[in-house]
């Protein structure tokens, strides 16, 4: 690891002034739990490191009915994972939390680290996205909000300014609804190979309606990939199993796996159309239990 | 250099260091407490793991200036002069270590899941165990181990 000069910070205002002045030769430090490797292994060579762990304001889970749920960026997997309003009405995201990495690494990691580092084999990232979750960014001239969807730009690139810290995760609630995250990797404690969330809200009258869906593919491209034409067969309609096999075929012909030492393009596109089919099932029975 | 002032099983530790050093480098070369190994350096074997204020951490996978301040828990800090702690002896009584690299980083991240949940399940275990790999005992002894910690605990409190 190269030496650097460090800092660390009381507030978030301090974090972007040295962003701004420092610009491409200096990162934030949260958990570390990416950054170090890539450090290790000189893919980056920060000569400045800013140190935001400390900043407890920034590590919440609050909830309620009207706004939904607001995760500070500095909140540890392993406190998403452990919390009870997560577990009950977010439960796909403990679940998913239960199945990154490693206790050690989710204790240390944090959710706004996991975002900006953008690993398009993140866990997180495609599990947020189904829920439709926005992130606030912090710069030097104020906050801006974005949509998840529109945060990741490509492999390891977002749209965070060099300037600018990621603050706060907001998950809105539109309706009541069901979720469910599945991976297939190796190991326990691998990233996924495959990763698939999918978030269903139910017609109020009608549970075997589908009023909205959202399925967001992970690892199988740059970044997590909405499989927008499955969601589009699948919205407004009685949920069918024909309905569910033709969002799964759509999703493995949208999904861009690449061919790597996890398995072929042509194996991927399988797994995807097994996890939509399954996360689609596990969703839609979450959201009829409501 | 910075200054790096935290506590280590019970004694407080101040050193000058470089920023760019790991919690598990600092344990280790600077300090001589061996028992806090690098095996993969990636944060991904467990063979590094120490608690940070209770909390299993990888310790290869964090600037040893991040945990200023905090309580830091190794393996050298377990046994209490002679008796050694419950997990240790339920390791060496389920001949759960064969060449015993794995070994510190399982014991501290047994305790930590213990200390959390004192009555485990098999599950419960192989899950908080899943960050520290062994490739000697093919992991049997060691979740039995853990288990018959867990009665110990239990017959103690009883």
């Amino acid at each position: 690891m190269n030496t650097f000069e460090y800092f660390s910070v009381k507030n978030v205002k301090e974090a972007c002034t040295l962003l701004s002045e420092y610009g491409e030769e200096a990162k934030l430090l949260a958990g570390g739990q990416a950054l170090l490797n890539l450090m290790r292994e000189r893919l980056v060579s920060p000569s400045f490191i800013v140190d935001i762990k400390g900043l407890s304001d920034f590590d919440y889970i609050r909830y309620d009915e009207e706004t939904g749920l607001r995760i500070g960026a500095l909140t540890t997997h392993r406190s998403l994972e452990k919390s009870d309003v997560v577990r009950e009405k977010f439960a796909m995201l403990a679940e998913m939390e239960m199945t990154l990495a490693s206790v050690a690494i989710r204790n240390w990691g944090t959710v706004g680290g996991n975002l900006c580092h953008a690993d398009p084999a993140s866990d997180l990232a495609p599990s947020l996205m189904a829920l439709g979750a926005e992130v606030t960014l912090t710069g030097v001239d104020g906050e801006r909000v974005l949509n998840l969807n529109d945060f990741f730009v490509d492999y390891f690139e977002t749209k965070l300014r060099s300037d600018e810290v990621l603050t706060e995760i907001h998950v809105p609630i539109r309706g009541l609804g069901g979720g469910a995250y599945m991976k297939f990797a190796a190991r326990a404690t691998d990233l996924p190979v495959v990763g698939v969330a999918t978030y269903i809200v139910l017609d109020r009258e009608n549970r075997d309606v589908c009023k909205d869906i959202r399925i967001v593919m992970g690892s199988v491209g740059p970044r997590p990939l909405r499989s927008k034409r499955a969601e589009d067969i699948l919205r407004g309609q009685a949920i069918t199993d024909k309905g569910i096999e033709e969002a799964a075929r759509l999703s493995s012909i949208d999904a861009q796996p690449v061919t790597d030492i996890n398995g072929s393009e042509e194996f991927k596109r399988e797994i995807v159309k097994v996890l939509v089919k399954r996360t689609i099932r596990k969703a839609v029975g979450r959201a009829r239990t409501l | 250099m910075e200054t790096l002032t935290l506590t280590i099983n019970g004694e407080k530790v101040e050193s000058l260091i470089e920023p760019n050093m790991t919690l598990q480098e600092f344990l280790h070369d600077t300090l001589g407490m061996t028992g806090t190994k690098k095996g993969c350096g990636s944060g991904l074997c467990g063979c590094c793991t120490v608690l940070v204020d209770g909390m299993a951490v990888k310790s290869c996978l964090i600037l040893a200036m991040q945990v200023r301040g905090r309580n830091i828990r190794t393996i050298e800090g377990l046994a209490q002069g002679e008796k050694l702690d419950p997990v240790q002896e339920a390791f060496i009584e389920n001949a759960a270590i064969q060449c015993g690299f794995c070994s510190p980083g399982m014991i501290m991240a047994s305790k930590a899941l213990l200390e959390e949940s004192p009555n485990p399940s098999e599950e419960d275990v192989r899950m908080a165990l899943s960050g520290n790999l062994c490739r000697c005992t093919g992991y049997h002894k060691i979740v039995k181990a853990v288990l018959s910690a867990s009665e110990k605990y239990r017959q103690a409190q009883a």
